[in-house]
């Protein structure tokens, strides 16, 4: 199993209860996942790069990286803290640098965007919504997934979001089968998942294709095409949210639609709390079918 | 009449007050409210009683309903009236995944879309959608009959054992050993009858009726590539 919920607001009003309303549908999924949660939600734009990273020791790793990054770069970087997860504001183009300095302090990075922030730990989701505090986060667009592990360990790594683009991120419900020799082909072409997980892959996977300039109606086209397995799949990038089933479509999903959103559910549970959901317009994606919106 | 609030009342409690209704029971209406989805919802009914569920249901909502009427005015989510033995279940929106698998007897009135696998292994159920079926519906269907008002998706019947499937508009691919069959007078007689009884506006003479070729049956070296 494992619970998907995203929101997709079309109106600015509502941005200030994001992360109010995508709370309240993760917690609803907490028996389809109950391992661990994680959550992506596009805020507000800094005029710089957002990076999301992660310890599990904090106060040690966290203790004036906003400095030491500052004096890496050359360049004025902030922190704020929240729990196991720092968001690093960095000036744009010092992506790769800030990266490898990450990777030389051991410290994980979860996401890069100019709106993503992205947060995800084991654990019961109504703990790690409280521990990061969701409630209070506004934005456009937020994606969460509860998991419950059948590929890989439960470890925060493992837990979904998935990101592996500036900006975009993956959360997924099923389990790939031909991950092993799409890691390969991904990693030859550039896009190589750090984890041993199949979700990262077809994270990796849409990235890609994102890159080569497909949109994302046409990545999650080519997903249809070249992963083996069962899926249902939610995307999001910085302007879009998009979602894809197998064509077995085993794995639930419900979508409903009104003036002010989209949302996602891996089951109807998990919209039956949101403003105005009586009046929705309330289907099942059909397999093997895109489904995407832009602004 | 009965009410049930699901926001102040357990699904257990809910469920057991519903069982424990007896066969010969005074309390014959009840209604449901704020379901929100909930899973199991009205399950292993045994009492001639009406229950009305204002909203949408989760997984296997009325399963294994036996004698009872479940009214569900919004959709229901997946394997309602799994397992169904008599009695009827309607849905008035859309039903997901494998709605009717395995039942029975009764009937089951889906007046939205059904999604795939709708009917699978179904026992002797009838059940009628006014909307479209998904992929591998009827997939080893041994008896009752599936109607569908609108479209059929991918391998329809596929394995099909005496299902009668009747279906007015398209299908999409019909599943392995599942022919189309010419329609008898006694079709147009059970489809009439069916159709009226599940409220549905078709005429019988706009379906087709799909069968089992009974060539899977048995296995036979010459169909080994089949099975």
């Amino acid at each position: 199993m494992c619970g998907i919920v995203g929101l997709f607001l079309k109106k600015e009003e509502l941005r200030p209860r994001l992360g109010d309303l995508l709370t309240d549908m993760l917690i609803t999924m907490t028996d389809r996942g109950p391992d661990s949660a994680g959550i992506a939600i596009y805020g507000d734009e800094t005029g710089g790069l957002k990076m999301t990273v992660q310890s599990d020791t904090p106060e040690e790793t966290f203790a004036g990286l906003d400095a030491a990054l500052t004096e890496a770069l050359g360049q004025k970087v902030t922190m704020r803290i929240i729990d196991t997860h720092a968001v690093l504001t960095l000036p744009k183009g010092s992506e790769a640098e800030a990266r490898a300095f990450m990777a030389e302090k051991g410290i994980r990075v979860m996401g890069t965007g100019e709106t993503m922030e992205i947060y995800k730990e084991v654990g019961l989701p109504k703990d790690v919504a409280a521990r990061f505090d969701i409630r209070s986060k506004g934005g456009s667009h937020g994606i969460g997934h509860t998991r419950m592990a059948t590929e890989s360990a439960v470890t925060t790594l493992g837990a979904h979001p998935f990101s592996t683009g500036d900006d975009q991120c993956l959360v997924h419900n099923g389990s790939l089968s031909n991950h092993n020799r799409m890691r390969r082909v991904l990693t030859r072409k550039g896009f190589p998942p750090q984890t041993e997980n199949d979700t990262e892959v077809a994270a990796c996977y849409i990235s890609s294709r994102l890159a080569e300039g497909a949109n994302l109606g046409e990545a999650l086209e080519g997903a249809l095409e070249d992963l083996d397995g069962f899926f249902t799949f939610v995307v999001g990038t910085k302007n879009g949210f998009g979602v894809v089933r197998d064509p077995i479509a085993c794995k639930p999903a419900v979508m409903a639609e009104t003036d002010d959103y989209v949302a996602f559910g891996s089951e109807y549970r998990a919209l039956a709390t949101l403003p105005g959901i009586e009046n929705a317009r309330v289907w099942e994606p059909e397999p093997a079918t895109v489904y995407f919106w832009e602004r | 009449m009965q009410t049930i609030d699901m926001a102040t009342t357990p699904l257990r409690e809910l469920n057991s007050t519903l069982q424990a209704q007896a066969e010969n029971t005074n309390q014959t209406d009840w209604v449901i409210e704020n379901p929100k989805g909930a899973h199991a919802v009205a399950v292993g009914l045994d009492a001639p009683i009406e229950v009305t569920i204002k909203g949408s249901t989760g997984y296997y909502c009325a399963g294994m309903n036996k004698q009872a009427t479940v009214h569900v005015t919004g959709s229901a989510g997946p394997g309602v009236a799994e397992n169904m033995m008599s009695g009827t279940v309607i849905i008035d929106g859309d039903a997901s995944q494998y709605a009717g698998a395995t039942g029975h007897g009764g009937l089951l009135v889906v007046k939205g879309n059904a999604s795939s696998r709708c009917g699978i292994s179904m026992k002797g159920i009838d059940i009628v959608v006014h909307g479209n079926i998904g992929h591998m519906s009827a997939f080893m269907a041994q008896k009752g009959n599936l109607v569908v008002l609108g479209d059929a998706g991918d391998a329809l019947g596929d394995s099909l054992y005496e299902t009668r499937i009747f279906v007015r508009g398209k299908v999409k691919s019909l599943g392995a050993d599942c022919i189309e069959k010419e329609m008898r007078p006694e079709h147009f007689e059970l489809l009439k009858d069916l159709l009226e009884r599940a409220g549905a506006d078709a005429k019988p003479e706009e379906f087709r009726r799909y069968g089992s070729a009974r060539k899977l049956y048995n296995f036979n070296i010459d169909h080994a590539g089949e099975y």
